[in-house]
């Protein structure tokens, strides 16, 4: 049997992915980045083929992505996040026509076509504002564990509008909030409903066709899940897979080689 | 010549010959500085260079300064400087460059810049104003501001003949001919028709070069970069307007592209996808920028930036010289409200340039120092989508401020859009698309 990776390097976790030759995953990894990228993305590889308990020798391609895609030096090539998203999405979810990935760093909204190809992307620009760093901040802020912020927030039942969209001003904003005496869950609920805000912002530039795939670390969020869903008025496709959607795609390009049992066609252009 | 071995000299000559004009003119520069002779400054958007050459007053483009700080890598001295002073970081980054020249007693990378005796602009800008007012408050320079009408008009635009373009030309010959006026008395000289008339068929000259250099650059490959080589151009074309040395510049640069078209020189091995360019050019990082496209085999073919950058001049409006002010002020106004349109309404133009140079992809690049450029790209290029399909990125950073400026996050753009280019390249190839 035949096997494909992908490794995607993002500012904050480290994904790995394999699939076999009908697609189908049997190894999954996740851990932190830290600092030496590097060392990050050779763990994840290897607890990835750990977990499908397969031989390393039998994958035959490996497609790097992330921020850190030049770091994965043992892949064969690199392919953007933003093309492994969309691709990743539409294998998970046929019907998919715009990805909403919400990472550490940025939000990316990504509009493709029925066979995977992105017609078009947007990303925030410059600063955090409406990524997942901005929870990173009310989490720090509140002192509330990032998986228990979403939870938290449904709780809400009369919510605070955040104004800053600084993702380092956010904090001081909540704290003045506690100051006045208002309920965690529902200042909360404001941080994500600003989140949100920003990001169905993005989704609009990039065109909003239906279905919509929600991906990336903070689809985890089921707050953050209810609130873009309340502001789009309609259901997001979202998986446990998810998360690891970019290294999903990834391996989905490499599959492609080991399928044409060619040279990379993607990514091939800039390598270094 | 025809052959390859006939004129392979020819092959790069344009770009050192424009360096070498270039170093001239700011030894010119330097020299007035150095004299305390008079100088005037100017702007790229109708600058007037026909009438201020005919006084044979020195032109300073500080727009052109201001950028030169970015490519030498030291804009953000500049920046900084102006930032201390009391400008606010949000403001155009070539003023906040220049303001910092001018604390700096005219220091620049390449020389000493000389005071500006007069300054002249046009309302194509709204920060040319507020600019030359600075030059007016710090050294009483007086400032002549033309108001060209007839902007945004959205296609609408009349034509001489018209009655209504013939009251606006009417409108711009007699401000020009106040300017006339204020030249005779800031220089001590009489104004000279047939210096103009020569100064005019000069510029003509440039016209018809400047023109056929964008259409040899149709060819497959093209036969310049429209976004480095054509930058060199444009310092050439906008510096040495009406001047012999300018004219001879574009006959040579001609001759060089002609062969270069007619032997399938290109100005890269290879040219996988050809590209517009809209906006500004990223400055700070102005050659790396270049290469991240070119890694993927992607050449910028056509620009906006040679449309309102060069004045208006890819009009292709020829001045009468039997009818030399009047003239003037028809290709001011033809000239000026089509840069300001390459702004406002620049899709329908792209439209064309899509067709006529063959692009697969055109790239926007909205820039923070420049409102004036940057509003309405993210209009223009969804109208364009609309109407061509053709594929685009939208990439923000900026033309003078490297703080604004991420390599990163602009290659990751930049590799996700060529790998969408090489996928539906691949899906037509194999019918997939249809």
């Amino acid at each position: 049997m035949a096997y494909a990776a992908g490794v995607d390097v993002g500012s904050t976790q480290t994904k790995a992915i394999i699939i076999d030759e009908d697609a189908k995953i049997v190894g999954r990894a996740l851990i932190d980045t830290g600092a030496n990228v590097v060392q990050a993305a050779e763990h994840a590889y290897a607890n990835a083929i750990a977990e499908g308990n397969i031989d390393d020798e039998e994958v035959e391609y490996v497609v790097g992505t992330g921020y850190g895609r030049f770091r994965v030096t043992f892949g064969n090539s690199q392919v953007t996040e933003i093309s492994c998203h969309g691709r990743g999405a539409v294998h998970l979810f046929p019907n998919t026509r715009t990805v909403v990935d919400m990472g550490g760093q940025d939000t990316k909204a990504i509009s493709v076509t029925a066979n995977g190809e992105i017609s078009d992307f947007c990303m925030n620009d410059k600063c955090a504002a409406g990524t997942g760093r901005f929870l990173g901040a009310a989490s720090a802020a509140l002192d509330i564990p990032l998986d228990e912020l979403g939870p938290v927030s449904l709780q809400s039942t009369r919510p605070i509008k955040i104004s800053t969209t600084c993702t380092v001003f956010a904090e001081s904003e909540v704290l003045a909030w506690i100051g006045k005496g208002k309920k965690i869950e529902d200042i909360l609920w404001g941080v994500h409903q600003s989140i949100a805000s920003r990001s169905v912002g993005l989704m609009r530039r990039v065109g909003l066709d239906e279905e919509i795939t929600f991906t990336g670390g903070v689809s985890r969020n089921q707050g953050m899940v209810k609130a873009l869903e309340d502001r789009l008025g309609t259901r997001l496709n979202i998986s446990d897979d998810c998360h690891y959607m970019g290294a999903l795609g990834a391996a989905m390009f490499a599959l492609d080689q080991v399928l044409a049992g060619r040279q990379p066609t993607i990514g091939t252009g800039a390598t270094t | 010549m025809s052959t390859l071995e006939d004129g392979s000299q020819l092959v790069g000559r344009g770009n050192k010959e424009g360096a070498a004009l270039f170093r001239d003119w700011f030894a010119e520069l330097n020299e007035t500085a150095r004299t305390g002779g008079q100088a005037a400054y100017v702007f790229v958007m109708g600058s007037t260079n026909e009438i201020l050459k005919t006084f044979d007053l020195p032109v300073v483009f500080p727009e052109i300064n201001s950028l030169q700080t970015a490519v030498r890598r030291v804009a953000h001295e500049y920046l900084e400087e102006a930032e201390d002073y009391g400008y606010s970081p949000d403001i155009c980054g070539y003023v906040k460059a220049d303001v910092a020249v001018q604390l700096r007693g005219g220091e620049h990378p390449m020389g000493n810049l000389p005071r500006p005796t007069i300054s002249v602009l046009t309302n194509a800008c709204n920060t040319y104003i507020k600019w030359a007012e600075i030059w007016e408050r710090m050294y009483g320079t007086p400032m002549f501001t033309i108001d060209v009408p007839g902007t945004r008009q959205a296609g609408k635009q009349t034509w001489a003949g018209n009655s209504d373009f013939e009251a606006d030309r009417n409108y711009v010959e007699v401000q020009l001919r106040e300017l006339i006026t204020l030249c005779e008395e800031i220089t001590g000289k009489t104004f000279d028709i047939d210096k103009f008339r020569e100064v005019l068929g000069h510029a003509n000259t440039m016209t018809r070069g400047w023109s056929r250099m964008l259409e040899l650059n149709a060819a497959r490959p093209s036969v310049f970069n429209a976004l480095t080589d054509g930058t060199i151009y444009l310092g050439v074309a906008n510096g040495f307007r009406g001047t012999a040395e300018g004219a001879a510049y574009f006959d040579r640069l001609v001759e060089e592209m002609e062969y270069k078209a007619a032997n399938g020189i290109g100005q890269t091995a290879e040219e996988k996808y050809r590209l517009l360019f809209v906006g500004v050019p990223c400055y700070p990082i102005f050659r790396r920028f270049n290469e991240l496209f070119t890694e993927w085999g992607g050449t910028f073919v056509n620009s906006t930036y040679l449309w309102f950058a060069s004045g208006g001049t890819n009009r292709g409006f020829e001045y009468d010289l039997d009818n030399p002010l009047a003239s003037l002020a028809e290709g001011m106004l033809v000239s000026v409200r089509d840069s300001m349109d390459s702004m406002f309404f620049q899709d329908d133009v792209l439209e064309q340039m899509i067709t006529d140079h063959h692009a697969d992809g055109v790239i926007y690049h909205p820039i923070k120092s420049c409102r004036t450029v940057s509003t309405g790209l993210a209009d223009g290029r969804r109208s364009l989508t609309e109407k061509t399909g053709t594929p685009s990125l939208f990439i923000e950073s900026d033309m003078m401020d490297r703080r604004v400026v991420s390599e990163a996050q602009m290659k990751n753009r930049i590799d996700a859009f060529f790998e969408g280019l090489v996928s539906r390249r691949q899906l037509a190839e194999t019918g997939q698309n249809d």
